[in-house]
């Protein structure tokens, strides 16, 4: 059963029902998306709060990544599809008639599972989103938000006597920061993620978790996960796909020790299939 | 398709672990009492030579707890299994210590005169007994309506303790001769009652186990609902 959240910024993770409402950053209603006849997501209608993180779980297939994609229409680009229903970002449809898809992306920063800079320096992958976005056009200014967007993705104090170093030559880790901090230059108001450290080292991994619980005391994050300790470690919120269908949304304290749906337990004790 | 899980073995090797361990508390409260009633000091002294294998068991619990926490990493309600027992295992490890502790006294009244609040202090120890054993039942069968009934049992070992507690106080005061006796059966009175708190947390945790819902230090709303 889908469930609507009702959160607050005196928000009580143990005890959301008691919590003042607080108005979502995304709200998703009775969505649907098709791949070609395929229906990869069916009705699908959840909130997600803002400056929180939200994990989304489930099964390989299981629809997540599909979700993730709608919520700055990075399916578009994929022929075939067809997607019913409504994502409202600050209340705004995302996929009215004449909605600018330029700026949603401006808006909705992404990162892959794996890292893919551009095969330029360092500082032309950060100055990159501000260049095309003609965000800024002085180059101290410039020099500027590449620096804050590096120091904001923890990668700052590893690069800065390399800025003009190819960024192929970083580690899985740093280039995957580097990814996070492209997005965060062009200074984003709702991250997503999908499996963002899925391909990392346990360490490189962490850097990336302690980063997440980092920005999101500026940025709404949605993280895809197959890692289920980590969607634990990161998440506020999470919710669990199946066949395409949100199955339970709910606090992750309240989802990894007491899930309200046995399809839930199922899955996160393993013993699902 | 239901998937072999490895960790299931490993959680019925744990609930077979902290049942005997249950099993053994139980037994050695059984004997202890046994022991008081009948003046046997030699069923007390098994209690105190057996309370070794008590340890170990509560020990081995801690271990095979510690290799599903960090080699499985359970959730959900696998987690609240492992979770509970934690806390189960030293409750029963200190339930057995109050049974020799009753066992001691044993001995030391063995050959002393009875003492005439003997037989309600004997009763004490079915109630407890009991309880205990209702709370182990309650426990394998993750019933939770069966451990909020143990709980609210606790009143009647309450309710005992302070009458003894009065009336050996009263025979400390008119008999001043049978003092020693009284003070000992005093404490194993009081050893009784510490044993019906423990199977009570015992029993709260098989709540949290069941139902995910934690009901300690909310014993009011338990007795009204």
């Amino acid at each position: 059963m889908a469930a609507t959240l009702k959160t607050t910024p005196q928000f009580d993770i143990r005890n959301p029902a008691a919590s003042a409402p607080l108005e979502p950053k995304i709200v998703v209603k009775d969505l649907n998306f098709h791949y070609g006849r395929h229906q990869a997501l069916h009705n699908i209608s959840m909130e997600l709060p803002e400056r929180m993180v939200t994990a989304f779980i489930g099964p390989s297939g299981c629809g997540k990544t599909t979700f993730l994609r709608t919520l700055n229409r990075m399916n578009d680009v994929i022929p075939g599809t067809r997607v019913a229903g409504e994502v409202l970002i600050d209340g705004e449809n995302i996929y009215a008639p004449g909605a600018d898809v330029v700026d949603l992306r401006r808006k909705v920063g992404m990162v892959f599972q794996k890292s893919n800079p551009f095969p330029k320096s360092i500082f032309d992958n950060v100055a990159y989103g501000l260049r095309i976005n003609r965000l800024t056009t002085n180059r101290r200014h410039l020099e500027e938000r590449v620096e804050q967007a590096l120091t904001d993705a923890a990668l700052w104090s590893e690069v800065k006597d390399r800025l003009k170093s190819s960024a192929l030559g970083l580690s899985g880790g740093q280039q995957q920061r580097l990814c996070i901090a492209r997005a965060l230059a062009i200074r984003p108001e709702v991250i997503l993620m999908d499996e963002p450290a899925s391909a990392l080292d346990p360490i490189a991994t962490s850097k990336i978790e302690e980063l997440i619980f980092v920005l999101k005391k500026q940025y709404t994050i949605a993280i895809v996960t197959h890692n289920m300790q980590q969607a634990a470690r990161v998440s506020d919120f999470t919710a669990f796909f199946l066949l395409g269908k949100l199955i339970e949304l709910n606090t992750t304290e309240k989802m990894f020790t007491a899930p309200d749906e046995k399809t839930t337990e199922d899955y996160i004790t393993g013993r699902f299939g | 398709m239901k998937v072999h899980r490895h960790l299931d073995e490993e959680l019925e090797r744990l609930r077979d672990t902290v049942l005997r361990l249950g099993g053994e508390s139980e037994a050695a409260l059984r004997r202890a009492m046994h022991a008081l009633s009948e003046r046997d000091p030699a069923a007390a002294r098994e209690v105190l030579e057996h309370d070794d294998v008590v340890d170990e068991l509560e020990v081995e619990v801690d271990r095979q707890c510690i290799d599903i926490f960090v080699l499985r990493q359970p959730a959900a309600r696998d987690l609240r299994f492992v979770m509970s027992v934690t806390k189960i295992a030293p409750l029963l490890e200190r339930i057995a210590d109050h049974a020799c502790n009753v066992a001691r006294t044993a001995i030391d009244l063995a050959d002393e005169p009875e003492v005439k609040n003997a037989q309600r202090i004997a009763r004490m120890g079915e109630i407890a007994s009991s309880m205990l054993a209702e709370a182990l039942d309650a426990f394998t069968k993750s019933d939770a309506a069966a451990a909020r009934k143990t709980i609210l049992r606790d009143a009647e070992i309450n309710n005992l303790y302070n009458e003894i507690f009065s009336e050996l106080i009263g025979m400390m005061v008119t008999s001043p001769n049978t003092a020693t006796r009284s003070a000992r059966l005093l404490l194993v009175a009081k050893h009784l009652e510490r044993i019906g708190d423990y199977v009570t947390d015992i029993s709260e945790l098989t709540v949290y186990m069941a139902e995910a819902a934690i009901i300690k230090h909310q014993r009011d709303k338990l007795e009204t609902a």
